[in-house]
């Protein structure tokens, strides 16, 4: 079966393909039942990475994002599930052990938790990090904050930077240019 | 050495009295001893401490200038090399390494994230390791080549030199 065919065997969930990769976009609640069809019965049992999008301003928030290979490499499949701010992802670290630290950087670059996961934590950030850095109303300089006797953390001068892109406005208008702090 | 002429004797040498007898200021000699035999701290944080361990093989060879011995216990070391990117994550575990070398000691910021954060303009990188301990000598590079690490560290043997080592002693107060 194709990549394809294999997202398209997947009951509910919207495909779309793009440059030969194939994703499904899946309801939150289908999909743990989702990622378990496609290792068992697809034979995608290899989970390549676990990531996630702040799409700041819609609703729902978040996006979590798992990208499935079979074990030969043959095939990749992406599966996305929106997730609101107030809601928990379940858990695939019981499906894949690698998806233990995936999660846990999920969490603390964007706050999203994972229910069921065995052990909460933050991965890069120290325990008490007031903030989810990679969350779009984060400033790229950073904020202030302070742990006494464990970290603390400040302001990054910006000096007018970062260089940064605007999508899908004209050329001149999304050319890199330096606006403000953030 | 026997003196040709009996009758002219040097200040600075005496060979009626047995061994050698040099003549200098103690803080020539303190500082003569201190400055060419720096044992660095390796504090290698990220990519810079690849050219550090470039500096301490055989091609550049840092032991030309007397600074061979690594030390990995803060105990033993007279000068902390910040080699690296310090997070914020990282920073006070060298500030405690740094607190934990006697005195006499120097810091060297070897490359542009010890010295000024560098590239990362960023919320998990410290902008600078003065920010949280004297910084003695600033080599810039992203990363420096070994040449400039040594050309940081006889500046620093320079800086050592013209130190007043003796009426710098610590005075710590007793407490009553
Ligand atoms: S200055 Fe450059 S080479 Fe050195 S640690 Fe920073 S990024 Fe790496």
């Amino acid at each position: 079966m194709s990549v394809l065919e294999d997202a398209q065997a997947m009951t509910s969930g919207e495909v779309s393909e793009f440059r030969g990769e194939t994703t499904v976009v899946v309801p939150l609640a289908e999909l743990k039942a989702s990622l378990k069809k496609c290792r068992d019965a697809q034979g995608y049992e290899m989970l390549l990475d676990i990531s996630s999008v702040d799409y700041l301003g819609e609703e729902p928030r978040f996006e979590m994002v798992y990208e499935l290979a079979t074990l030969d490499d043959s095939k990749h499949l992406r599966i996305k599930a929106k997730v609101a701010e107030d809601e928990d992802v379940p858990t695939a670290s019981d499906l894949w052990k690698t998806a233990n630290w995936h999660e846990r950087e999920v969490y603390d670059m964007m706050g999203i938790k994972f229910a069921g996961h065995p052990q909460m934590e933050r991965i890069l950030m120290w325990e008490g990090y007031p903030y989810f850095p990679l969350r779009k109303d984060f400033p790229l300089a950073g904020k202030e904050s302070n742990m006494p006797e464990v970290a603390f953390s400040g302001v990054a001068p910006l000096e007018g930077g970062p260089f940064v892109t605007s999508p899908g406005a004209t050329r001149e208008h999304g050319e890199p240019r330096a606006r403000g702090e953030s | 050495m026997v003196d040709a002429n009996p009758n002219v004797s040097h200040t600075s040498y005496d060979s009626k009295i047995e061994g050698n007898i040099i003549i200098t200021r103690v803080d020539a000699a303190i500082n003569w001893m201190r400055k060419n035999s720096l044992w660095p701290m390796p504090m290698g944080l990220a990519c810079c401490a690849i050219e550090l361990m470039a500096t301490a093989s055989s091609r550049f060879d840092i032991s030309r200038f007397g600074a061979e011995v690594m030390r990995f216990s803060p105990r033993q070391a007279d000068v902390m090399i910040v080699a690296g990117t310090v997070t914020y994550k990282m920073a006070l575990a060298v500030k405690r390494v740094w607190d934990q070398m006697p005195e006499p000691k120097w810091c060297i910021a070897m490359g542009a994230c010890a010295s000024s954060g560098g590239m990362y303009r960023s919320y998990a990188v410290l902008q600078g390791i003065d920010r949280l301990i004297p910084v003695d000598v600033y080599i810039s590079g992203c990363p420096p080549r070994p040449e400039a690490l040594i050309e940081g560290l006889l500046k620093l043997q320079r800086m050592i030199d013209k130190e007043q080592s003796f009426m710098a002693q610590k005075r710590v107060p007793v407490e009553a």
